[in-house]
């Protein structure tokens, strides 16, 4: 539990932290870093969530099972 | 006026086929959700079961669409890009981080919240606080803030019905009705549409809305970079337009990038942003409303995908910028929130135009019905039958939720009347900063009964004060009218921040210090009702299970207004 928390702090400590990323360079495809450094983050956001989803499922174990429900 | 813009307001009359088509669309869907709330009303509960059921064998992917439908907005379609165009980066590109970390934020408390509720029947935040501290005050402040707060977020969806009516070329004229046409038309089909229909037409028409939606925006994002010269040109003429000098302030026009300074603006934006959407009333319900608690959290995973189109679509704004498109209104005044309406009429051919149209229009109405229904529930609920009428019958408390959700919409009307609607996205921040004040009531107390009732009431009064006064503060620099804006300077910190965030803060050590205080003083603290395994019981929990039969038809208050499970909420 302790490691979702954790994946789950990463998105929201890096996209606060304005800074690190509120520059134009690198770009990419023409888009400023600022930019695709963020839309980069959506997918980043959506693995780290799925992996904490996934760690507190199993630390549930089998109570949380809906009958018919696919895991 | 000069005459140059007279002329131009001139030409931008109506547009005859865009128009048609707008009303042809809009007529379609309202009629098909007028007839489907007929053929269920009068059948018999077993199509209704068969149509529910229908939506669980819906495969992942076919959810996954239809979610996405609900999180197109006015916010998204209108004043996002229209915020971008006017003033850059930080005013606009914010809603990328927001609907980002909203994720991972919504996953830590949402389910103890689903359970909890499950297991004593709560249906809105109010209801969970009174049964978690037996206060009927702090949870008459629950209520009345998610009353309230929102009521600038449907005023948002109105000014995107507007803008769109405006473009199309409804309305216009010198004396102050017909100026207003457009809203009062927008406001009218809204009412008219809750009212008849209840939540039951903005889950049939959801399909068509969510079809109307991606066809415009995949269109929009692919199409139109290409003929406005790429995203080089479209980066490149932003960055002009954010540089030169605004004549009424003597400042940069914007931001292209948040400059020295602007991360605390642009991070207190996103992170208040994320924590206020589930604190109000209609996300509640629809999140309450999914089949189990990992529901939520399964979705937290796959829903931020959405973010990246919101992402293109607030790029929009400026790709009207190198596309050169002026927002006119029908006043003859320039209007950035007409911009992407705008951009669409000059670069689409009229019909599509018109498709795109109906999809803004429809995109905005079906989120706002469902904000005024799950706003006058909790006041039929956690106020009228709570203080007003305790033996309220049904019957009566359903009649009184109808009304409120017309005159929760009528005070929408009249914050975009008396506020300043050249900046749309200001509203939903506005409503950001009440609703927000009831994070620690809700979120904290999930994890922790140290905090005080009185201490939270405490901090809740002050830091609601605070926010208002701070907000009203906020004078739009160019028009003069209070409510300008929703940053200010953080006490301490000498930098601007979402004031809702630096309200919090005030809230938060108010509750923090009150708390050590009273529980020091052993002053009462309430009786829970509610006991540590509330908060992890499961669908298959026999409670939970009676609970959700119970609340499993359309009828009730407290059914998914769109059928689909553990959805986020239109934003």
């Amino acid at each position: 539990m302790a490691i979702a928390a954790v994946l789950l702090a990463i998105p929201i400590v890096a996209l606060l932290w304005v800074p690190s990323y509120a520059k134009a360079d690198p770009e990419l495809f023409g888009f400023p870093f600022f930019f695709w450094y963020q839309f980069l983050w959506v997918f980043i956001c959506s693995a780290l969530t799925w992996t904490a989803y996934k760690l507190t499922l199993s630390a549930r174990g089998k109570t949380t099972h809906e009958a018919g429900e696919e895991r | 006026m000069t005459p140059h813009l007279t002329v131009m307001a001139a030409d931008g009359g109506i547009n005859g086929v865009a128009l048609g088509v707008l009303i042809a669309l809009f007529l379609l869907v309202s009629v098909a959700g007028f007839m489907a709330s007929r053929f269920q009303r009068a059948d018999s509960l077993e199509s209704l079961d068969e149509w529910g059921l229908g939506g669980r064998k819906f495969g992942t992917w076919i959810t996954w669409f239809l979610l996405g439908g609900d999180l197109y907005t006015a916010y998204t379609f209108v004043a996002v890009p229209a915020a971008m165009f006017a003033t850059g980066a930080v005013a606009g590109f914010f809603a990328v981080p927001y609907t980002i970390v909203l994720y991972p934020i919504i996953f830590i408390f949402m389910a103890r919240l689903w359970s909890v509720s499950h297991r004593h029947g709560y249906v809105t935040t109010a209801d969970f606080v009174r049964g978690r501290y037996d206060s009927r005050g702090l949870s008459l402040a629950v209520a009345v803030t998610g009353f309230v707060a929102t009521m600038p977020y449907i005023a948002l969806q109105l000014v995107g019905i507007q803008a769109v009516l405006e473009v199309a070329g409804v309305g216009g004229g010198d004396n102050i009705v017909a100026k207003d046409a457009p809203l009062f038309i927008a406001f009218a089909v809204l009412a008219a549409f809750t009212y008849s229909s209840g939540l039951r037409a903005p889950a049939v028409i959801a399909f068509v809305k969510d079809i109307l939606i991606y066809l415009v925006i995949i269109v929009a994002v692919i199409y139109l970079p290409g003929q406005v010269g790429g995203w080089d040109n479209i980066f490149g003429s932003a960055q002009e337009k954010m540089a030169t000098v605004n004549e009424a302030t003597g400042k940069p026009t914007g931001a292209f990038l948040p400059g020295v300074g602007a991360g605390w603006a642009y991070a207190t934006l996103a992170l208040g942003s994320a924590m206020a959407l589930f604190m109000y009333p209609h996300s509640i319900t629809a999140s309450l409303s999914s089949s189990s608690r990992n529901t939520i959290r399964r979705n937290a995973a796959i829903l931020p995908a959405y973010s990246f189109v919101l992402g293109l679509l607030a790029l929009l704004g400026w790709v009207a910028i190198a596309a050169g498109t002026t927002p006119i209104g029908l006043d003859g005044e320039p209007n950035a929130q007409l911009v992407i309406p705008q951009l669409f009429e000059d670069m689409f051919p009229a019909w599509f135009a018109g498709v795109a149209f109906a999809a803004i229009a429809i995109g905005a109405l079906v989120p706002a019905a469902i904000m005024s229904i799950a706003a006058a529930n909790t006041f039929s609920r956690n106020i009228y039958k709570e203080w007003l009428k305790p033996d309220a019958t049904p019957k009566q408390e359903a009649k009184v939720s109808k009304l409120m959700s017309l005159l929760v919409k009528a005070f929408a009307l009249v914050f975009v009347l008396t506020l300043d609607k050249q900046n749309a996205i200001n509203f939903q921040l506005l409503g950001g900063i009440w609703i927000l004040q009831t994070f620690p009531a809700v979120v904290f107390s999930l994890f922790t009964r140290w905090f005080h009732r009185w201490a939270l009431l405490a901090g809740w009064a002050v830091s609601m004060v605070y926010g208002t006064v701070e907000a009203y503060q906020v004078i739009n620099p160019v028009t003069g009218k209070h409510f300008g804006g929703s940053l200010g300077l953080i006490p301490g910190l000498d930098q601007m921040g979402y004031i809702a965030m630096t309200a919090f803060v005030i809230n938060l050590v108010i509750a923090v210090v009150l708390s050590a205080i009273f529980n020091a003083m052993k002053v009462s603290n309430g009786s829970d009702e509610t006991i540590p395994f509330d908060y992890f019981a499961d669908a298959d929990d026999p409670r939970v299970q009676k609970d959700l039969a119970e609340h499993g038809t359309h009828d009730e208050a407290y059914g998914d207004p769109d059928d689909i499970p553990g959805n986020a909420p239109a934003r």
